[in-house]
């Protein structure tokens, strides 16, 4: 093991992790284009709509992450595969836009009108982007993007059997995951009819996904004969088992109502089949780019592994809250709970010293920064710029607006 | 092998360098004034709660949930376009990106980081303002503020290092002898973008939002809530306007030494000059500014604190090495042009506030306000387009030419087409959804 083996397993860790928890949010889009008409469809879209509503935002930094690490640590690679893939990438990157922009328009919109047609764009753009994404990994793993500015052709990189193939099970799998959080959410809420529907949904899309994933197979041994062997006699076959078995297990979970170990093996199923691919492909990062040559130099893989480590020290248990908080229902739209602290007639007045002080301060901020050089001085001016706007502040202490005199 | 391997990404053949560069700043036109909301509109946020949990007095919460809906439309909106711009460092720049990705992506890799942060404790901030107890919820929002902050700091790290590269060596195409720490943060070539910024993002969000309760009082909203809403941002924008200047002219300075031709295109000097005037307005042609009003010796006193300084003219490199002059001075001239107005309209409005312990009575006070939020815009962008154009013909300053970076592959006109389609929606979307938040009426819970 090499030390850029680590960024790189930390691209596919994010990766996993998106396909994951950007994928329920993807697959929940999904869910609510084919949710019907009338009160019941309602209900469907509402449900997946609060599901993700304090999550997807965060879900979603788990493509830049990813995206990050591979200009960081891979960068020759990285302007090989934006380059050459630039339809699908730019494809799944207005999918974005239009996601999110839809979504934060939802949340203002009245008018069942307006709703309606922002769900749509919401929908439809959450099937365009893993359909995009997932054509890209297709074009990657069926070795259709080589070295160059670009290095491959404009369509046929990514509109060709093994990317349609690996961009259906995107979707695929988004829906199939989506549908099992959703169910299981639900449940958690006591509403059993509803969780009811989302698991005959889990049911169906977990057996569509499966035929996928084996039709996939089949297009791999035509197109990708290589990945195809490391796959299924190489050193992707553990992976692809546990991803068969964890599959298999997710649809009995489901199946007999146990939302929430189903969870962690939907997770794993998808998370295997990312694993899987990595196995089978390593170490050609590109037709005639190994990993160890697409590697950034030594001191940058150095950095960047110790940034991510101990971004993750920080990360992991802000998530953590988050989830806890989503899961158990602290968070949404509700009653307001707990005490209102009252600190009645707290009295600050915006005294001479606050005002003389900025003004000491603007003096001294200006003198530092424009008649000084050296850049201890200017450290000192900005210091005593920040120090005006922060004395300054009582200024907006509106205590004396609060009467309602003129 | 692997150096022939890198340079067969470096050049390219695009007809539409042009289009690519729009394209990018027309990304950037959208993400940096909903980035400022980011940077600041969390703190004013934080602080209207706060006056909540010391006073008990409902009108701050109030006010906190408006602006709370407001943070979560401009920060999906912000989240998405910063996605496309992080597509284009791929799309557009695969030169770039591709040689000097590991020199500069650590910035971005821990920017990341911040992002994270920033979205969680957003989720939590947001949907959490029914459910968690009142002291909780509050600081649930400091890590919002702190990482808006730290998310820029390394983005301008980044565009820090661009225009004064260093912690490398080129070989044969190829970026070796790296270290990143020391190209980001080693790099003293950034603070005074980042203050300036800073101060930019108060300016334009204070006065944004101001301005929509200056325009509300002129209809004839005028309550103890409406002053409350507008004495917040405008005490924060109007200081700031103070600040700016100082650091503007620190940035000044500072590319006065490092960058002499981009200072050269923001006065259109066209010979290097002893004792160096400076134009107010005017127009740029053959090496010399027309029409403008002159001001001698006054470049070679701000930029170098004497009147006979030499300051480097144009001339000092061959024409392809030059900025498009017009575009970059003009666009100077707007940012000073108006940040001196901000200035000004900030000390008039300061002294008001301090005598007369109120809000200005004038209508004119307000009009001049509802100005000043599209005016601060126009110079934060007119700021970035100072930096960048000023900056060509290099995306790395004297190292990597952007017509070295920029992608081969075709289709380039029919994307900037497509986004500036979607981007044109998404602006009215938003503008709709402001619109609308502003008309709900005080009572409803939000
Ligand atoms: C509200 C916005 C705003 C206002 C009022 C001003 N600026 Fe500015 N300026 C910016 C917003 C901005 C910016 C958008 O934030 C830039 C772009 C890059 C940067 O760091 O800040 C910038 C860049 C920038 C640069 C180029 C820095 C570089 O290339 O490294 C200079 C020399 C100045 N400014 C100078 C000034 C001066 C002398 C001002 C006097 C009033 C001023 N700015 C007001
Ligand atoms: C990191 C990769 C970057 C590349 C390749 C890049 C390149 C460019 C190019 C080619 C342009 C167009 C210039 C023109 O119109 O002539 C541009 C514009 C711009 N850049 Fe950069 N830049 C990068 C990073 C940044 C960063 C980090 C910032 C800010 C922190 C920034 C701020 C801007 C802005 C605001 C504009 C728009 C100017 C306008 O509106 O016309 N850039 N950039
Ligand atoms: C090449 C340039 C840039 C790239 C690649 C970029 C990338 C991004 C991305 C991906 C996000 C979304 C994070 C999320 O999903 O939560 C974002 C948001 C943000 N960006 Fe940028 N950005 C760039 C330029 C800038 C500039 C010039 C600034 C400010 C000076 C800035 C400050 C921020 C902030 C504060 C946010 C937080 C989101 C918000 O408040 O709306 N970025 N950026």
């Amino acid at each position: 093991m090499q030390l850029y083996d680590l960024p790189l397993a930390f691209a596919l860790i994010g990766l996993a992790l998106y396909a994951v928890l950007g994928g329920a949010d993807f697959g929940a889009g999904f869910w609510q284009l084919l949710s019907g008409k009338g009160k019941r469809g309602d209900e469907i879209r509402a449900h997946a709509r609060h599901a993700m509503a304090p999550v997807w935002e965060a879900n979603h930094v788990w493509l830049i992450f990813v995206l990050t690490v591979i200009w960081t640590g891979f960068p020759l690679a990285f302007g090989s595969i934006a380059s050459t893939l630039a339809v699908p990438f730019f494809l799944a990157g207005i999918g974005i836009v239009l996601r999110g922009g839809a979504y934060a328009m939802r949340e203002a919109a009245a008018g069942a009108r307006w709703q309606r047609t922002l769900d749509t764009v919401f929908s439809i753009s959450s099937i365009l982007t893993p359909f995009a994404l997932g054509t890209m990994i297709g074009a990657i793993a069926s070795g259709r993007v080589r070295v160059g500015n670009p290095g491959g052709t404009l369509w046929t990189s990514w509109l060709n059997a093994t990317s349609i193939e690996v961009g259906v099970l995107a979707v695929a799998t988004a829906a199939y995951t989506a549908a099992v959080f959703l169910s299981g959410d639900a449940e958690r809420h006591g509403d059993h009819a509803l969780a009811e529907r989302f698991r005959l949904r889990a049911l169906g899309a977990g057996i569509a996904a499966g035929a996928v994933a084996t039709v996939g197979l089949v297009v791999l041994h035509s197109d990708a004969e290589r990945l195809f062997h490391r796959i299924t006699q190489g050193p992707g076959l553990p992976a692809l088992v546990a991803s068969l078995l964890a599959g298999v297990a997710t649809l009995a979970l489901v199946w007999a109502r146990r939302y929430e170990p189903a969870r962690y093996t939907a997770a794993l199923a998808v998370a295997a089949t990312i694993v899987g691919w990595a196995l089978a492909q390593n170490p050609v990062f590109l037709p005639g780019l190994t990993v160890r040559q697409a590697a950034a130099p030594h001191d940058t893989q150095l950095v960047l592994t110790i940034a991510v480590a101990a971004g993750a020290v920080l990360l992991f248990p802000s998530l953590a809250l988050l989830f806890r908080l989503t899961l158990g229902g602290q968070l949404g739209h509700g009653e307001l709970r707990g005490e209102v602290a009252q600190v009645p007639g707290a009295d600050w007045h915006p005294g001479g010293t606050e005002r003389r002080l900025a003004g000491a301060f603007l003096i001294g901020g200006a003198g530092f920064l424009t008649a000084a050089s050296t850049g201890w001085a200017h450290a000192i001016g900005v210091a005593c710029l920040f120090g005006f706007v922060i004395c300054g502040y009582r200024m907006a202490l509106p205590e004396n607006l609060t009467d309602d005199a003129d | 092998m692997i150096a022939a391997l890198a340079g067969a990404l470096a050049p390219a053949a695009q007809h539409y360098l042009l289009e690519a560069r729009q394209m990018q700043a027309l990304s950037f036109a959208f993400h940096i004034p909903l980035v400022c909301f980011g940077i600041s509109f969390p703190a004013m946020l934080l602080f209207a709660e706060w006056l909540y949990l010391r006073t008990g007095d409902e009108l701050y919460r109030t006010l906190a949930r408006r602006w709370t809906r407001v943070m979560v439309a401009l920060f999906a909106a912000g989240a998405v376009t910063g996605t496309i711009l992080s597509f284009e460092m791929g799309l557009l720049w695969p030169g770039f990106t591709g040689t000097f990705g590991s020199v500069f992506g650590l910035g971005f890799a821990i920017e990341g980081f911040s992002f994270f942060t920033e979205a969680i404790f957003i989720g939590i901030y947001v949907y959490g303002w029914n459910r968690l107890s009142p002291r909780a919820h509050f600081i649930s929002g400091i890590p919002v503020a702190i990482s808006g902050i730290s998310g820029s700091l390394m983005v301008i790290a980044v565009n820090g290092w661009m225009n004064h590269p260093t912690g490398f060596r080129l070989v044969d195409g190829k970026a070796v002898d790296v270290h990143p720490l020391s190209a980001l943060f080693a790099n003293s070539y950034f603070w005074h973008e980042l203050v300036h910024m800073y101060l930019a993002g108060y300016m334009v969000t204070g006065f944004l939002v101001a301005g929509a309760y200056a325009v509300g009082r002129l209809r004839g909203h005028w309550g103890r809530y409406e002053r409350t809403a507008l004495a917040i941002p405008l005490a924060v924008a109007t200081l700031a306007s103070v600040a700016q200047i100082f650091a503007g002219d620190w940035n000044g300075r500072a590319v006065a030494e490092n960058q002499p031709t981009k200072l050269a295109a923001f006065e259109g000097l066209g010979q290097t000059t002893k004792g160096a005037p400076i134009h107010i307005l005017g127009w740029y042609s053959d090496g010399k500014v027309e029409y403008g009003i002159r001001i001698p010796k006054m470049l070679s006193l701000l930029a170098f604190h004497s009147t006979n300084a030499t300051v480097q003219g144009l001339d000092a490199v061959g024409p392809a090495d030059r900025p498009p002059v017009n575009v970059v001075r003009i666009a100077f001239q707007s940012m000073v042009g108006i940040g001196s107005l901000l200035a000004l309209l900030s000390v008039v409005y300061l002294a008001i506030r301090i005598r007369t312990k109120r809000l200005p009575e004038s209508r004119w006070f307000y009009l001049a306000l509802i100005a000043a939020g599209p005016l601060s815009l126009v110079a934060l962008i007119s700021g970035w387009v100072v930096t960048e154009v000023g900056r060509q013909p290099w995306v790395v300053y004297h190292v990597m030419r952007t017509s070295q970076a920029v992608t081969g592959a075709s289709g380039v006109p029919v994307g900037y087409g497509t986004l500036a389609a979607v981007y044109l929606g998404l602006a009215v979307g938003i503008g709709w959804v402001l619109v609308r938040l502003a008309r709900a009426p005080l009572s409803e819970p939000s």
